[in-house]
């Protein structure tokens, strides 16, 4: 069983957003970058996989220079070969991303494509499918459980109040949600050996794309805002909890028109 | 003929909220775009429905329930027949499941998740949180047809009074490489915190698994969801469908009281845009009393007994 497990590069969730000069990005000045937290779920997914069957755990990127850092934490936490697509991943928007790695998937051997269920930070959700479309594989999205047999995966896929069971045949793509495994940390035999892989490099046109099909096609950003700040609004001492809970209904009722 | 088409979904015989709020948007995108309103459901009974919020035409698949691979072609055999300049989707599992692959299909771009959408001549122009919130990006999306999926509670569902939509049949394959083999309820009877109007979240200041029975009767009392931090989450005090913030949902329902949580970045980045919060906090300095319009620095042990009476007591009246 052969597993390739996409990996996005996202800002650290404790990152306070500040917007770049150019009005459309982040500020990137002292902005740590980490592993997407759902592209854990799906690595750590893949290299259990590979332990109980044998196989390859490809991890894929596609972004600037910095991506190779995700790659390598991922190499150290288990994964055994590592793609990096190099472009301005930021320009592209996601069938952009899509296509990239669809290209690269048709270079490496493989049973599963694993995803994250979004992208922490572009929060788009879209790269997973959209990838499943262009090989015309089956798609189970937002998984908390699988497993394998041959030719075949079964996974659970949540939804408004309901878990569906979904049968595929391989090759599939399956994108991962919170719950559906504990990502291990990597060990110091895992970052030793990370440390000797050498991470296969590629351009865009190694893959056989134009910038003309990656890069601002359908979908542009304008500009990016930040919410109106909350300056906090008023503060009531809860210490009488009977008169608190009234003052609480009141403004339920005359302001938030909820009840 | 341009227009803009509207995946529907439909629940015990109605539309679900999600396609009605989609469909209500769509209404005024089509009269901004010209054209028509038209619909897309798994079946007829939602023609009344859809009618009734304005759409013309309801194209119908006899694919059977819901199919990313069979509702891909279903779609696209409907776009064929109207070449819609939109097409959307209300944000639910399946809307989100679909919307991806369809654009795929047809090289199209997709903005997701959005608040607000405007036609800006030849061009859809959506805002969309990302960052969880933390900011707002204003996107064009230049492609025919150009895709959104709309974010639940964003747009108010308003019918505009139509008469049954004209049912068109189109054709979907047969087979898929995908199957459901089974469907398990996991919250039957409680409302899902991405579809509520109200949500009441308990954080670890409950102390114990137990106590999230505070902020249940609370959410029963009002008529909410139960919302919940990632610490109690973790700590297996609740199931992480409950859990709101950055790796979790993000919500933004009309009222979200909060009680023993702290407010950590993460968290406020998944509820920060409910547009009225109260917190109760013990800490006065908490940083949820950023974000809460009403923040009470007290005791949930006393104050949540005393607020749930007192909502019984109003909604008595
Ligand atoms: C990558 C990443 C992703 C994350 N994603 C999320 C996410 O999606 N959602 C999320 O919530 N968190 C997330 N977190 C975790 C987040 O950083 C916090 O750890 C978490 O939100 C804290 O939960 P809490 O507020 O319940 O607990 P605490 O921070 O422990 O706060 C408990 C609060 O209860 C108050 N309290 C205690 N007793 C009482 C009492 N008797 N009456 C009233 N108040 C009382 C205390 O004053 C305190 O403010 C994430 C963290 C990381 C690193
Ligand atoms: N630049 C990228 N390189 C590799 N994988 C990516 C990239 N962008 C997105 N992905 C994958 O697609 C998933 C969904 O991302 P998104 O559609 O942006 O929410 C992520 O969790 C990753 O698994």
């Amino acid at each position: 069983m052969n597993s390739v497990v996409c990996i996005a590069q996202v800002p650290d969730t404790e990152t306070r957003i500040k917007i770049g000069g150019d009005g459309r990005r982040i500020d990137e000045a002292g902005v740590k970058y980490i592993v997407s937290p759902y592209d854990e779920y799906a690595l750590e997914e893949a290299i259990r996989l590979k332990e109980k069957e044998g196989g390859d755990v490809t991890v894929l990127g596609f972004g600037p220079d910095r991506v190779q850092q995700a790659l390598r934490e991922s190499l150290a936490r288990g994964a055994t070969k590592a793609v990096h697509v190099k472009g301005e991943s930021g320009d592209a928007d996601s069938l952009g991303i899509a296509k990239v790695l669809a290209a690269a998937l048709r270079t490496i051997p493989h049973d599963l494509v694993f995803f994250g269920k979004q992208g922490v930070g572009t929060d788009n959700s879209l790269v997973g499918p959209m990838v499943a479309e262009l090989l015309g594989y089956p798609q189970i999205n937002v998984v908390t459980h699988m497993e394998t047999a041959a030719g075949k995966v079964t996974a659970h896929r949540e939804i408004e109040g309901a878990e569906e069971v979904i049968e595929a045949t391989t090759p599939a793509v399956i994108t991962a949600q919170k719950g559906l495994n504990e990502p291990r940390y990597a060990s110091l035999k895992g970052i030793m050996a990370a440390k000797k892989v050498t991470i296969d490099t590629k351009s865009i046109a190694d893959l056989g794309l134009a910038d003309s099909d990656v890069v601002n096609q359908r979908v542009t950003v304008v500009s990016l805002e930040l919410p109106p700040e909350k300056s906090g609004g008023r503060k009531i001492d809860g210490g009488d909890p009977a008169a608190a809970a009234k003052e609480i209904v009141r403004y339920m009722k005359e302001e938030a028109k909820a009840l | 003929m341009p227009g803009v088409l509207v995946f529907c979904e439909v629940q015990d015989g109605k539309l679900k909220k999600a396609s009605r709020e989609a469909l209500s948007i769509g209404r005024k995108l089509a009269e901004a775009a010209g054209g028509d309103l038209t619909a897309f459901a798994s079946d007829e009974s939602a023609a009344d429905d859809a009618g009734r919020y304005g759409a013309k035409k309801l194209f119908v698949t006899g694919a059977g329930g819901y199919n990313p691979e069979m509702y891909t072609a279903a779609m696209q055999a409907a776009i064929a027949q109207t070449s819609p300049s939109i097409v959307l989707f209300g944000g639910t599992s399946n809307g989100r499941d679909l919307a991806p692959r369809l654009a795929a299909r047809l090289d199209a771009g997709v903005a997701s998740d959005v608040d607000r959408l405007e036609w800006a001549g030849s061009k859809l122009k959506a805002r969309r949180p990302v960052y969880s919130g933390k900011a707002f990006a204003t996107v064009e999306v230049s492609s025919v047809p150009a895709i959104a999926t709309t974010r639940m509670n964003a747009f108010p569902a308003e019918e505009s009074g139509g008469g049954a939509a004209e049912v068109v049949e189109v054709s979907a394959p047969a087979e898929s490489k995908a199957k459901v083999v089974e469907t398990k309820v996991t919250q039957s009877g409680e409302l899902s915190i991405v579809e509520a109007d109200i949500i009441v979240a308990g954080g670890r200041g409950l102390k114990e698994g137990a106590n999230f029975s505070l902020i249940r009767d609370l959410a029963h009392a009002i008529g909410g969801a139960v919302g919940a931090s990632r610490a109690t989450v973790d700590a297996g005090w609740i199931d992480h469908q409950h859990q709101v913030g950055q790796t979790g949902r993000v919500v933004s329902p009309n009222l979200y009281i909060a009680a023993g949580v702290s407010g950590a970045i993460q968290h406020l980045a998944g509820m920060s845009s409910s547009k009225h919060i109260v917190a109760i906090n013990k800490d006065p300095e908490a940083p949820i009393f950023r974000v809460a319009d009403l923040g009470v620095v007290g005791d949930l042990f006393t104050i949540l007994p005393a607020l749930t009476e007192e909502v019984k007591r109003a909604k008595a009246h």
